[in-house]
């Protein structure tokens, strides 16, 4: 699992850019009753994750407890605790796709790139998460690598898409 | 009048205010519903389905301890389907209960176990979630045992509710639980140990890391003295654990049973609550004539103290430089009272009875240097009792022993918000003008949330403040810093109503708890107490007088400052 690296927020709030866009928008929102998820929102842009010092200053910053922050992250899936990938890629568990074996497209992916679901790979290419539905139920069984929509997924599928993002950044 | 509702619950008219809820009725109308997630003036957000009760006008079965009453609204709380619904709930509750109901410090004291027993329920009706976790063991106050939890998050509220916020659900659906951010261990989260919490807590998953067996050992030792000293509050609400009424001052009886545990001396903790007065009073004038940091605040509570190391350490100078009355004590005995005796500060084994769990970690402080060896809770002190088979209401009263027997009436009030203020004008305005008469300060009394006052005493103008319950020392240290109001002295005791709510103090039943005061009634039983008391100011205590006659000089003098006084450390946290 890739853990820090440099620009790694786990202890520093990143680098200089993403620490003056946080307060920035911590400044813009904190007006705004209800404004916490929309921070989360936008910070994880910033970072790509939520990082424990990223929390600490949107908990300070709207003076609210950092547990009730960390309840609301760990509530909703899309918010991510570790670093994602370069391209994250998203296998659709949603009951369409489900039906239509993406367990079998989930275990091929995991077998594939040596993680599991939640995980993110050594060289920091590839993490992967699975999803309850991302609208495309008609080419079940999917999954999203980045911004990119796979479907009509076979597990023999899946290793020669894996390699196409790979060649891209050999 | 127009801003009355009537309604009928199980056909028994009642007339409530509007605004009330379907509980607030029904206890007008002697119906018990149950709650679990629910407690007076903490938690009310209708998550445990326990109060489901059937109404007109409500589509299902809806929560009483949130929905509205409405005229004419017809109520039936005991109906098949509401009996129905609840036993599920409970029968859920209890798939993923760890069932440890034998030995579990709540075992008879336990609203799930209660309910469960009332509603007929069988433990064992769903696959059981065998799933365990290991206790979190990080802090020398609070254990906690996510195994026992029931997700009530009557905890959170009341950790919320103080403003520390160091617990909170984590997660989302089944897999949902209480923790620290980050998973973090109690003592490197936020929490400042006040035990608010296990007070809170319905069931055992929350206690306190228990010391009684060291005690127990030390009291078997033969190379050991063992002596025990009692807070003040602790005997306001000792007889609760033996089924007495709140509000039983049951001092006499207290002493006897500590003495019957062993060969062991009990001394009264007042005594060092009028010593911490007369330095507190002379560290304050001190500050005023000097220009010293204003306003000074109170230190005898230690979860206040760590509540300003950790989220406010820029105010660490406003706090008195006092120990507070446990750590006096401590190192009164282990100095004063060792010389005094010949005895061995290593062979002399201190045990304080505290309404707090916060003092098992205070003693634990490096720099109070292990001078209180065991801090135990009033609650273990009842178990202790009970283990020794001692029959606590058939005691005889019994006096403090001697040489720290005889306390002022100030030192006793220590134990209720207000009353080291209180205590501390009375010597204070007295160190101003020797013939200052007043020692009844009523302003400072009472269980409000923040209570001002203004004295006048030689001439001088003393503006004080009294807040109990960390949200309220809150928002007097925002007054204080926007320099909205200004005071010279300020009382803070973490708990809402000071020690006699502490978090050590004995666990009531949710009936008792949701219908009584209990602050209120401690509280009384001190103030008369220190009525009664013919020494009402802690410099006329004949033992006060002895201590710096034969050991300290004078207050704030240089002996005392080794014994009586200690230092604060920044430890900023989120």
């Amino acid at each position: 699992m890739k853990q820090c690296e440099a620009a790694c927020a786990c202890e520093t709030l990143g680098t200089p850019e993403q620490e003056a866009q946080l307060k920035a928008l911590i400044e813009a929102s904190k007006s705004t009753p209800g404004c916490l998820m929309h921070i989360l929102q936008e910070a994880q842009g910033i970072y790509g994750y939520l990082p424990m010092q990223v929390q600490k200053t949107i908990a300070e910053g709207l003076g609210i407890s950092l547990s009730e922050v960390y309840g609301v992250v760990t509530f909703y899936s899309q918010f991510s605790l570790t670093p994602k990938g370069k391209h994250p890629i998203s296998v659709c568990l949603g009951t369409a796709c489900y039906v239509k074996g993406s367990d079998k497209i989930l275990e091929a992916v995991e077998t594939q790139l040596g993680i599991k679901c939640g995980e993110c790979t050594e060289d920091g290419l590839f993490s992967l998460d699975s999803c309850r539905c991302v609208g495309a139920c008609g080419l079940a069984p999917v999954m999203m690598i980045g911004e990119e929509v796979y479907g009509k997924l076979t597990p023999d599928k899946v290793k020669g898409i894996l390699d196409s993002y790979r060649e891209e950044t050999k | 009048m127009a801003d009355m509702i009537n309604l009928k619950i199980n056909n028994i008219p009642v007339s409530v205010p509007a605004g009330s809820t379907i509980l607030d009725a029904a206890r007008i109308a002697h119906v018990e519903i149950p709650t679990l997630c629910y407690l007076k003036d903490v938690a009310c957000v209708g998550s445990c389905r326990m109060c489901l009760v059937e109404a007109t006008g409500a589509r299902g079965l809806v929560a009483a301890c949130v929905y509205p009453v409405s005229e004419g609204m017809e109520v039936q709380t005991n109906t098949e389907k509401c009996r129905k619904s609840r036993k599920t709930s409970l029968e859920l509750m209890l798939s993923k209960h760890k069932k440890e109901c034998l030995a579990c410090d709540r075992a008879g004291n336990c609203e799930l176990q209660r309910l469960s027993v009332e509603y007929n329920c069988d433990p064992n009706r769903f696959e059981q979630d065998t799933e365990r976790h290991p206790l979190d063991l990080s802090a020398p106050y609070v254990v906690r045992d996510r195994d026992k939890c029931i997700n009530c998050n009557r905890c959170v509220a009341a950790c919320k509710k103080q403003s520390v916020g160091a617990i909170g659900p984590i997660g989302r659906g089944y897999a949902v639980h209480i923790g620290s951010a980050f998973e973090m261990s109690l003592m490197e989260s936020v929490c400042v140990g006040c035990g608010q919490c296990i007070v809170a807590c319905p069931v055992g998953a929350l206690k306190e890391r228990t010391t009684v067996d060291e005690v127990w050992a030390a009291i078997a030792d033969p190379q050991k003295k063992v002596v025990f000293f009692t807070a003040p509050s602790v005997r306001a609400t000792l007889g609760e654990a033996f089924d007495l009424p709140v509000g039983t001052n049951v001092e006499g009886k207290m002493v006897a049973a500590i003495r019957r545990l062993g060969n062991v001396e009990v001394f009264n903790m007042d005594i060092t609550a009028d010593l911490t007065i007369m330095e507190e009073a002379t560290e304050l004038i001190n500050r005023i004539q000097t220009g010293g940091v204003m306003p000074m605040f109170t230190s005898c509570c230690p979860a206040w103290v760590k509540f300003v190391e950790q989220k406010h350490p820029e105010m660490i100078p406003h706090l008195s430089t006092c120990k507070s009355p446990q750590e006096m004590f401590g190192g009164l005995l282990k100095t004063y009272y060792c010389e005094k005796n010949g005895i061995d500060p290593k062979d002399l084994y201190v045990v304080s009875v505290i309404p707090c769990t916060a003092k098992k970690y205070e003693c634990k402080r490096p720099e109070m240097n292990g001078e209180v060896d065991a801090a135990i809770t009033t609650r273990e002190l009842a178990r202790m009792i009970k283990t020794a088979g001692i029959c606590f209401k058939d005691l005889p009263d019994e006096a403090f022993d001697d040489p720290f027997a005889t306390c002022s009436g100030g030192g006793t009030i220590f134990g209720a918000t207000g009353g080291v203020m209180e205590a501390a004008l009375r010597v204070a305005a007295r160190m101003l003008d020797g013939n200052f008469e007043l020692v009844d300060f009523t302003k400072v009394r009472g269980t409000s949330p923040i209570k001002e006052a203004t004295y006048n005493v030689a001439g001088k103008t003393i503006r004080v403040a009294v807040a109990s319950g960390l949200a309220n020392a809150e928002t007097v240290i925002k007054n204080i810093q926007s320099g909205k109001k200004h005071y010279d002295f300020v009382e803070i005791m973490a708990c809402p109503g000071g020690c006699v709510n502490g978090g050590g103090q004995p666990t009531l039943p949710d009936s008792i708890r949701n219908s009584l005061d209990l602050k209120d009634l401690r509280a009384k039983a001190l103030y008369k107490s220190d009525k009664k008391n013919k020494l009402r100011r802690s410099s006329e205590s004949p033992v006060i007088e002895t201590l710096y006659n034969e050991y300290f000089g004078a207050p704030g003098g240089e002996r005392s400052h080794k014994v009586l006084h200690t230092h604060y450390k920044a430890d900023p946290r989120v």
